[in-house]
């Protein structure tokens, strides 16, 4: 009887979900809620007014053009990135003013569900879809294929991932998020401390997420493996193209643990099992060797893709062959093996023992052996070239300067007694910031300056984007250099508030820096604006605006719907510029009408089912769970019954596009 | 001769396109896909396995293997699995001769030997629930349940396939699409069993001998 | 040699920054130094490569500019094996000298492992005792248990100068971390397990400690003080904390235990001896069964079928899993619970005399010092 009155009352159907849910006392979040939903509003009323939708469902929602979902991938992280960088501002606000008995303007209900937030949404919903959609848009062009080797599960990768984010935002508004540091640790995760939505909406968004990530994983891979133009062997391939095949190997081989992992998590809090609880024999630090064994190749998911993009913006703007191609291969390739035997160094203040944190700690160390060659050969391959200063070679120049320092501080981490005094403080926090901003924001704001001509038919402004590119490169070193200062101070991360007043000026050196950065943000987006309106005049109608090298340059900007008219034949690694030295001339006559895969909105629909059965399991809702996991399992097998998803581009339509392409470059010409 | 050639003259002999080329059939790399995405399934076991390991003696004062396990029973069921991946071979046989009836039967009979396995897993663990050893009593359960369930939740989903793709095979017949997601369905079928055997290895057997 | 590498460090590196107290750089404990040191030995190593690198990006980016048309240009050179040597093994020499720095500083000054020294050129007495606290990570506040002087207290911990320190570590509820900047390293505190730290302060003075890994809402004021003092005045402050009016008793500490923010400095003039092994067994409570009894029955094979019903619901109602069972816990079988002392805990004798590498003799005993600091030593004047 007793046990029964102490159940929790679920509502059969709101589950636990209540009006007291929504933070309707909260004045910030009211206000953001406003504001998201007048520009929600505007926008759907803007896309309703414009006659849009017919166009948005068949040209972009229903997509399975690897170009179109590789741009849609692009837009969300930089949405997302927006959503992150509002967490990071609003950080670095209250520690600056959190000093001397006053606790800043944010409780800690709101503050550690910030920085938890800011974590999971940076790596999961602005780094892993920008990394993702650089991949899906380049990488079939840089082989010379029409599509990736599964379209449909293409569009459905993006949309699982979408959908994660979504849940996400939900998160702002409906109940909260997590509590818990964004690795989420047990037992404070468990169900006992973190009883709330939190950690649940945390969970699913994740496992959602992660299902898109996973196939988009298989999906490149195998495109890599299978779908290469005819004579392009392994060691022919870009090197942007390389660093894609071991990120999407380390995708393959690390997001099944973090799936796994998660499960269990969710047993533990859903099930009450004992996997990572304090009794019945469970032990939280499983789970801290588990997520970390998914966590480390993850750094390396993130940073490997964008090594190629600086390989090949190098080699290009120096109008030069890149320096050790071949070294620079098997660096990746070493490192994509040893980022698995690394994971305990993020943890050696646990107590594992002097040989097991030394062992690790030296693997560590080692893994900066390929990544200085690859830096060395960056720097050779700047010998002896013409380096015309881009956007793109410049954010490629600042990355080499920036991510030397943040790569020492990472070995002086992995130093295990050094490790010790600075495990968890501020100059953790500022190494890896500098080399995931150093590194991977600045190479996916080289790839993008680099790669928009392609993409969309026209270069971006470069006065905004130098105005951008100083203040985010300032901006970086303003807020973090005072971190690695606060770091040897003893601060620790995560702290809402402070005592001790000679810290305070570091922080406010930090929020100054994180103010220009927010204006780098700012003018980034300025940037995409004015170079819309100037499109005109900074159209390119060569196909290759950069003097390229690889395939992606040989067609037009943007490429027609089937990339190339004519499978192209590989004759060396630098395969466009192998071409335009030997003089080849395109194709004018001969084509054929071409098979392509046909547009699906199963993808969408299947992700709206997901969230919806995220969002149900977050609350309790059982009725809407079970309904919706049968609409999943339900829409799947229906969809398979579909046998016709491909259709023919008629040959009119391919000689059209073709012929529009000729008189382009015959415009160019003259 | 060939120093003679100028540099236009090399490149009209070097090919850069294909000239004469064919559609590019969808599902090329189907199977190849399907076995990435099997590696990736298995490394879900591997850390399942990996926490049994770690967990698996952690008995919470509670009931080990020795207590629970059935030998007697588990190789009855590991005999289903073991029967319905020989089954499912001679399925692939009879379509690779054509046969479309000889498929469907065997099919048929190969998710018999599923479902058999299924039930018995499931009253194995409805034993041991009834027993009061529920997931929630021990890690050691906890990790047993998991492993063991989430090993038992793809087949009962490699059932729903099967049947989903007798009614295709009944419908289109073994064409192109159906054979390939015949041999889809075989890779993940015998993967299972694959699976099974280290379930049976490491957590039956080798719980009985802890 | 300390004091040369203090000098090294802060010089260039850090002389703008000299006006604020980088705790770390500049500890107050001999182990603490140490770790610096090896920290800043790192640093010096890896500049070897990195400035130079840096240098050349800069020189390389500004001499091969596109308008400089002296500069060669060889749009095709991209390979050579010599530079790929050298590309290769820089990296490759400064790594096998960082590797083997980390692992004799690893070792040498692995957080279990009883201190050898207490200060450079200061040997550890003969006799010795360290002292011996155990430290239990509660929510949010920490609480110190001196076995030897039966007294505990809640958020200060007074430690005496040039007195080796050996601490128990552990956790109430959910995982934090043990750091003073200016003892040594930090460790986890982790609930049901224990961890050991070594450490000295060299310097009176007070300073501060804290969690440093985020344990929940009340996770920023979970400081405390650590106050060091000379034999003295260590001795006044017990008895200031035996004069204390409260003892800590399981039911004190089961109040205490209770999640609560920036807790006061408190004082327990007495402390029951099996408590802190209990925290580690996570058995406060009367008639849990202890993590070290469960295990030695589980390795025994559990306890059979009738084990299920071993069981007891919580008291008090507890969040718990919404399919799940009500919070409980397994009942204690044994009357009485071990109490594990300092010395049965006790590590195993190591051997302190400098390493010198497989096979070769070791130097004659009696020789002080730390090994870390000797084999740089040894390093240097070579």
């Amino acid at each position: 009887m007793m046990s029964q009155a102490e159940l929790p009352v679920l509502d059969p159907i709101f589950g636990r979900l209540s009006f007291a849910a929504l933070p309707l006392h909260e004045p910030i979040l009211v206000a953001t809620f406003v504001a998201v939903a007048i520009g929600g509003i505007a926008l759907l009323a803007g896309v309703t007014r414009y006659q849009l939708w017919g166009y948005l469902w068949r040209e972009w929602i229903t997509t399975i053009d690897h170009k179109r979902i590789g741009i849609m991938y692009m837009i969300l992280g930089i949405v997302m990135l927006l959503r992150g960088f509002a967490d990071a501002i609003m950080m670095r606000l209250q520690q600056a003013i959190a000093f001397g008995g006053s606790e800043g303007y944010l409780n800690a209900h709101h503050y550690d569900q910030i920085f938890t937030a800011h974590g999971v949404i940076m790596i999961f919903f602005v780094a892993m879809p920008l990394v993702t959609g650089l991949m899906n848009y380049i990488v079939p062009l840089q082989i010379g294929a029409r599509d990736v080797a599964f379209p449909f599960l293409n569009n459905f990768s993006f949309w699982m991932t979408t959908a994660g984010a979504v849940l996400v935002m939900f998160s702002l508004f409906v109940g909260e998020f997590a509590r818990t540091g964004w690795l989420a640790y047990p037992p404070l995760s468990g169900i006992q401390y973190s009883p709330d939505v939190g950690v649940d909406y945390y969970i699913w968004a994740l496992q959602i997420a992660g299902v898109g990530t996973l196939l988009s994983g298989v999906n490149l891979l195998a495109t890599i493996i299978k779908m290469r133009a005819p004579g392009m062997t392994l060691m022919k391939m870009p090197v942007f193209t390389w660093t894609s095949l071991c990120t999407n190997v380390l995708i393959v081989a690390a997001f099944p643990v973090l799936t796994a992992v998660l499960v269990m998590l969710s047993l533990d809090r859903y099930v009450g099992t004992n996997f990572f609880t304090n009794d019945f024999g469970g032990n939280p630090m499983m789970y801290v060797n588990l997520i970390w064994i998914w966590g480390h190749p993850e750094v390396y998911i993130l940073i490997l893709p964008l090594f190629g993009v600086f390989s090949e913006v190098t080699s290009t703007f120096s109008g030069k062959r890149l320096f050790g191609y071949s070294s620079m291969v098997y660096a990746t390739v070493v490192i994509t093996i040893l980022s698995y035997i690394v994971w305990l160094h993020h943890f050696f203040t646990m107590g594992s023992g002097a040989s097991v944190n030394s062992f690790f700690g030296i693997t560590t160390m080692i893994i900066s052996i390929p990544t200085g060659a690859k830096l060395f050969n960056w720097l050779f391959t700047m010998y002896r070239g013409r380096i015309r200063f881009e956007l793109p070679m410049m954010w490629t120049v600042a990355f080499m300067l920036t991510f030397v320092i943040g790569g020492m501080t990472g070995v002086l981490l992995a130093v295990p007694p050094a490790d010790f005094v600075l495990h968890n403080s501020l100059f953790l926090i500022a190494h890896f910031h500098n080399v995931i901003i150093g590194g991977v924001l600045f190479g996916l704001f080289a790839g993008i300056n680099y790669w928009f001509p392609k993409a969309f038919g026209f270069k971006l402004d470069r006065f905004w984007g130098l105005v951008s590119f100083w203040l985010w490169v300032i901006g970086f070193w303003v807020a973090f250099m005072p971190l690695y200062v606060l770091g040897l101070m003893g601060v620790t991360r995560r702290l809402r508030y402070f005592e001790d007043p000679s810290l305070q000026i570091w922080f406010q050196i930090a929020a100054v820096g994180a103010g220009l950065i927010a204006i780098g943000i700012g003018a980034m987006l300025v940037q995409f604006y004015v170079s819309f309106r100037k499109r005109n005049e900074l159209r390119d109608t060569t196909g290759d605006p950069w003097d390229g090298r690889t395939l992606e340059w040989s067609t037009s900007s943007p490429p027609p719907v089937y990339n190339f008219a004519f499978t192209p034949i590989v004759h060396d690694g630098d395969a466009w510029w192998d071409m335009k030295q030997r003089g080849y001339q395109r194709p004018l006559s001969g084509f054929r009408a071409i098979l392509m895969p046909a547009n699906t909105g199963a993808g969408f629909i299947l992700a709206v089912l997901s969230t919806v059965f995220g969002f149900a399991m977050v609350w309790y809702m059982w009725w809407l769970a079970i309904a919706s996991f049968i609409g999943l399992v339900g829409y799947t097998i229906y969809h398979t019954f579909n046998y016709n998803r491909e259709y023919h581009l008629t040959l009119e339509d391919v000689v059209r596009a073709e012929d529009e392409r000729t008189r382009q470059l015959a415009a160019v010409r003259s | 001769m060939g120093h003679a050639l100028t540099s236009e003259q090399a490149a009209a002999r070097t090919l850069f396109h294909l000239q004469d080329e064919h559609d590019h059939e969808a599902g090329g790399s189907t199977l190849l896909g399907f076995w990435i995405y099997l590696m990736s399934d298995c490394l879900i076991f591997a850390v399942l396995f990996a926490t049994y390991g770690v967990l698996g003696g952690n008995y919470a004062a509670g009931p080990g293997p020795k207590d629970l396990f059935d030998l007697p029973l588990v190789a009855l069921n590991t005999s289903m699995l073991l029967l319905s991946s020989i089954t499912y071979g001679f399925a692939m046989l009879s379509s690779y001769r054509n046969n479309v009836a000889g498929t469907q039967a065997w099919l048929f009979i190969t998710g018999l030997f599923g479902a058999a396995f299924l039930g018995i897993e499931l009253y194995e663990f409805a034993h041991m629930i009834h027993l009061g050893a529920t997931p929630q009593r021990s890690a050691f359960l906890s990790a047993f349940f998991t492993l063991v369930g989430t090993h038992g939740l793809h087949v009962t989903f490699g059932i729903v396939w099967l049947i989903t793709l007798m009614v295709q095979i009944g419908k289109h017949g073994l064409n192109r699409a159906n054979a390939r997601r015949l041999a889809c369905l075989s890779l993940f079928w015998h993967f299972l069993d694959v699976i099974w055997i280290g379930v049976f290895t490491f957590v039956y057997l080798m719980g009985m001998l802890r | 040699m300390n004091r040369r590498v203090r000098n090294l460090a802060v010089l260039p590196l850090f002389a703008a920054l000299s006006a604020c107290d980088m705790v770390v750089l500049n500890p107050g404990g001999d182990v603490a130094a140490q770790q610096r040191d090896l920290l800043v030995i790192s640093t010096w190593l890896m500049l070897i490569i990195i400035i130079p690198v840096m240098v050349l990006i800069v020189i390389f980016a500004w001499r091969y500019r596109h308008n400089n048309r002296e500069a060669r240009y060889e749009p095709e050179w991209h390979h050579s094996m010599r530079l790929e040597l050298v590309i290769w093994s820089c990296p490759l020499l400064i790594v096998i000298c960082l590797g083997a720095l980390t692992w004799l500083g690893t070792h040498l000054l692995d957080p279990y492992r009883p201190l050898d020294r207490l200060a450079a050129n200061q040997p550890i007495p003969e006799d010795t005792r360290a002292l011996q606290v155990d430290v239990i990570a509660l929510d949010w506040k920490w609480l110190f248990i001196y076995p030897q002087y039966g007294v505990a207290t809640v958020n200060e911990m007074a430690v005496p100068v040039n007195q080796p320190l050996s601490l128990r570590i552990t956790a109430s509820s959910v995982m934090n971390a043990f750091y003073v900047p200016h003892l040594a390293g930090m460790i986890y505190a982790m609930p049901g397990m224990e961890t050991r730290l070594h450490g000295v302060l060299n310097e009176p003075g007070e300073s501060e400690g804290y969690s440093t890994n985020y344990s929940g809402a009340g996770f920023s004021g979970m400081k405390f003080k650590v106050r060091s003092v000379s034999d003295t005045e260590f001795q006044r402050w017990v008895t200031t904390a035996r004069a204390a009016e409260q003892s800590l008793t399981r039911d004190a500490y089961l109040q205490l235990a209770k999640p609560s923010e920036r807790e006061p400095v408190r004082y327990f003039s007495t402390v029951d001896e099996q408590l802190y092994s209990l925290v580690v067994g996570m058995c406060v409570e009367p008639g849990k069964m202890c993590m070290h009894d469960m295990m030695a029955i589980d390795d025994r094979g559990g306890l059979g079928l009738a084990g299920v019903y071993n069981v007891a619901r919580h008291s008090g109602d507890l969040p718990r899993a919404v399919f799940g069972a009500d919070q409980s816990h397994v009942i204690g079988i044994c009357a009485a619970p071990t109490v594990r002392t300092f010395e049965d805990d006790l590590l195993p004798q190591v051997d302190r005399s400098p390493l010198r590498g497989a096979g070769l003799p070791r130097p004659a005993s009696g020789r002080s010092g730390s090994l870390l600091a000797d084999t740089l030593d040894s390093t240097s004047s070579r």
